[in-house]
């Protein structure tokens, strides 16, 4: 089975995280680069694919050079090869414009099952997966916190409010994963070491038959109007408990009408 | 005035609140449609959305359109929009309603805008971004603007529409019935509201130290008619199930008042829940930077202050 998994650099949630002023778009030199904490999920979870089914794991990152850290982390953890798509013209892309950029590149790379994380921590617009499902023609197997492949049948359980359904389809397929699916490897020193030889495909757009018009700030189909700090919550009221807390609280919620 | 249609989320035939919320939203920007995709229509939904200013009601009542995932209700919001084409189209930033818009939003050549918490004229919206640390306003500049928008961004306030009743037969393309759904499986959940529709969240973290322990937090929540909510720290131990986490790789919360009792307030918690209205915290330790954002705090053991609370609040009922 060849699987493809899409990682994500993001900024490290406990940095502090800025948009630039110039062009009001994240900026990514502000603060460290770090895997995608759910596309983790979604390496560990195809590695147990690759592991039970045979095949092979192919990350695909989009993302400025800097992302090649992320690469070789998910090589680490024991990803077989890398596709590195970057390039300029790509800097500010929307949600529509990336999943644009990576389905274009999916189909030249070829796959029979796609992984996703449900949701990166950065934008955090949750759509890619389903987007991707979209433009691939593939059926949307998203928020599952449990996969099954058999044969070229695959079974997921889709979290939903209620619980989870039960969903099938046939491959080729997008899966999208939540947090508590699987528990992430942490890479050894032999796979890190062997990461560093594992190769790596660097694409600009041409490469992938991206056309420049669909792609980038210029292109995207939305646009940040303005941003600002946002204020700082006003000082509360804290009460030490001195045998009465709960009555304090209470009087609190009650002057709010909660009670 | 221009067309807006709202997306209706639905539960065993209930209109949910969160589509009362985008119905009031959609009346200071248009006039408000409501499409309603699945089974389950009833004359009492039909007379709810026209209350909230539903001027007409979409009907698609295929079965077909919920036994696959996600894809047929894209389709079928994609032909109302060549259709009539509306102004905009709004859904609940849920999980699947984020998936719905960023599909349609491919079909239709259109701009999306996920997790909006206001929407203004132009179709401007306003996101709460970095867990809640920047204030973005940002707008969608091709096709029609789809904008996902934050369960309680909006206090629904009731205004009759006409409720004109139009019924849509919609035929699914192959791709969309690629993904099917075989069993739904409900899990026990109590009376409680659902986490990200609720007026009011009370949570609990480490600090509750087990699962037996959450008993005292859905004492809490049930004498506030709230839904619980629980950190991280607390769903790894397996005291409380995933689905109830709040935070950046769990749900996020915007309601009126939140509750947090033995949570620290770690940034990816703060992410899930920063645009509550009213913040209270519980908590022994006065240095938890929870208290940085609490408009009331206890300093105190939630064992003894948990159930001081839910006990005052059940004697003032
Ligand atoms: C704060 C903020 C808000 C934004 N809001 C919007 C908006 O409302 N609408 C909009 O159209 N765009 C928005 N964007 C732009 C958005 O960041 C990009 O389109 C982004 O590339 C995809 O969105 P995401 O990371 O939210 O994807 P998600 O759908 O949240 O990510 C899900 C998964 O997709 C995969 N993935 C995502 N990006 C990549 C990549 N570059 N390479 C490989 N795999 C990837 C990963 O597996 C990830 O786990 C926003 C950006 C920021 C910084
Ligand atoms: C990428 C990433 C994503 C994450 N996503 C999430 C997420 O979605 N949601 C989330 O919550 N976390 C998330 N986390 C984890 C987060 O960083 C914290 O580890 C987590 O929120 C801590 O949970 P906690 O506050 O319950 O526990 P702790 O930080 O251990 O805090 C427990 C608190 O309870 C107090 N306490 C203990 N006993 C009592 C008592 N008897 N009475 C009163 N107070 C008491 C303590 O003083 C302490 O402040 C994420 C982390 C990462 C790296």
């Amino acid at each position: 089975m060849n699987i493809v998994v899409c990682v994500k650099q993001v900024p490290d949630t406990a940095t502090e995280r800025k948009l630039r002023s110039d062009d009001k778009t994240l900026d990514r030199d502000a603060a460290d680069g770090v895997v995608n904490e759910l596309d983790e999920y979604a390496v560990e979870e195809a590695l147990r694919l690759k592991e039970a089914h045979g095949g092979e794991v192919t990350v695909l990152t989009m993302g400025p050079a800097k992302a090649t850290e992320t690469i070789r982390k998910a090589l680490a953890m024991g990803a077989d090869k890398a596709v590195h798509l970057s390039d300029d013209a790509l800097h500010g892309s929307d949600a529509l414009s990336t999943s644009y950029a990576l389905a274009e590149t999916l189909k030249k790379i070829g796959f029979d099952l796609v992984i996703l994380g449900s949701e990166s921590t950065d934008a955090r617009t949750g759509v890619l997966a389903a987007m991707l499902a979209e433009r691939l023609g593939a059926p949307q197997l998203t928020l599952a916190n449990k996969v099954e492949v058999d044969g070229s049948a695959i079974t997921i359980q889709r979290v939903t409010d209620y619980g989870y359904d039960r969903v099938e389809a046939s491959l080729p397929a997008v899966v999208s994963v939540v947090e508590k699916i699987n528990e992430p490897r942490y890479p050894s020193f032999k796979g890190i070491m062997a990461a560093k030889k594992k190769p790596v495909e660097s694409l600009a757009i041409g490469d992938a038959e991206i056309s420049a018009e669909q792609v980038g700030l210029a292109s995207a189909w939305s646009e940040v109007v303005e941003f600002a700090a946002a204020p700082p919550r006003a000082a509360g009221t804290v009460v030490k408990d001195e045998g009465d807390g709960g009555v304090k609280a209470a009087e609190f919620l009650a002057s709010k009408k909660f009670v | 005035m221009s067309e807006i249609l709202v997306l209706v989320e639905h539960a065993d035939g209930d209109v949910k609140k969160v589509t009362l919320e985008l119905l009031t939203l959609a009346r200071s920007l248009g006039e408000p449609s409501a499409v309603w995709a699945g089974p389950g229509y009833t004359d009492a939904a039909k007379a709810r959305l026209a209350e909230y200013g539903a001027a007409k009601i979409y009907v698609a009542s295929s079965e077909e359109i919920v036994d696959h995932v996600v894809a047929p209700k894209a389709e079928l919001l994609a032909k109302l929009v060549s259709d009539s084409s509306p102004a905009a189209v709004l859904v609940a930033a849920t999980a699947e309603g984020k998936e719905i818009a960023g599909r349609l939003a491919i079909k239709t050549d259109s701009g999306v805008i996920t997790d909006a918490v206001g929407v203004s004229e132009g179709f401007v919206a306003d996101q709460s971004i970095f867990g809640g640390g920047v204030n973005v306003r940002s707008r969608v500049t091709k096709g029609t603007p789809i904008v996902a928008v934050r369960p309680n961004s909006t206090a629904p306030v009731a205004e009759p529409g006409a409720g004109a009743e139009e019924k849509v037969e919609i035929a699914l393309s192959d791709s969309a019935r690629a993904a099917k759904v075989v069993e739904r499986v409900k899990q026990e959940r109590g009376a409680r509201p659902e986490l990200t529709e609720a007026a009011i969240v009370v949570s609990g973290g480490r600090g509750v130290g087990s699962g037996e322990n959450f008993a005292i937090i859905e004492k809490l929540a049930d004498s506030l008619g709230a839904a619980v909510g629980a950190s991280r720290a607390a769903t790894d131990a397996g005291w409380y199930p995933h689905q109830f986490q709040v935070g950046q790789t769990g749900k996020t919360v915007s309601p009126q008042l939140y509750i947090a009792t033995g949570i620290s307030g770690a940034i990816q918690h703060r992410a899930g829940m920063q645009t509550s209205k009213t913040i209270v915290v519980i908590n022994k330790d006065p240095e938890a930077p929870i208290f940085e954002i609490a408009d009331f705090g206890v300093v105190g053991d939630l064992f003894q202050v948990v159930p001081q609370l839910t006990e005052e609040i059940e004697k003032r009922k």
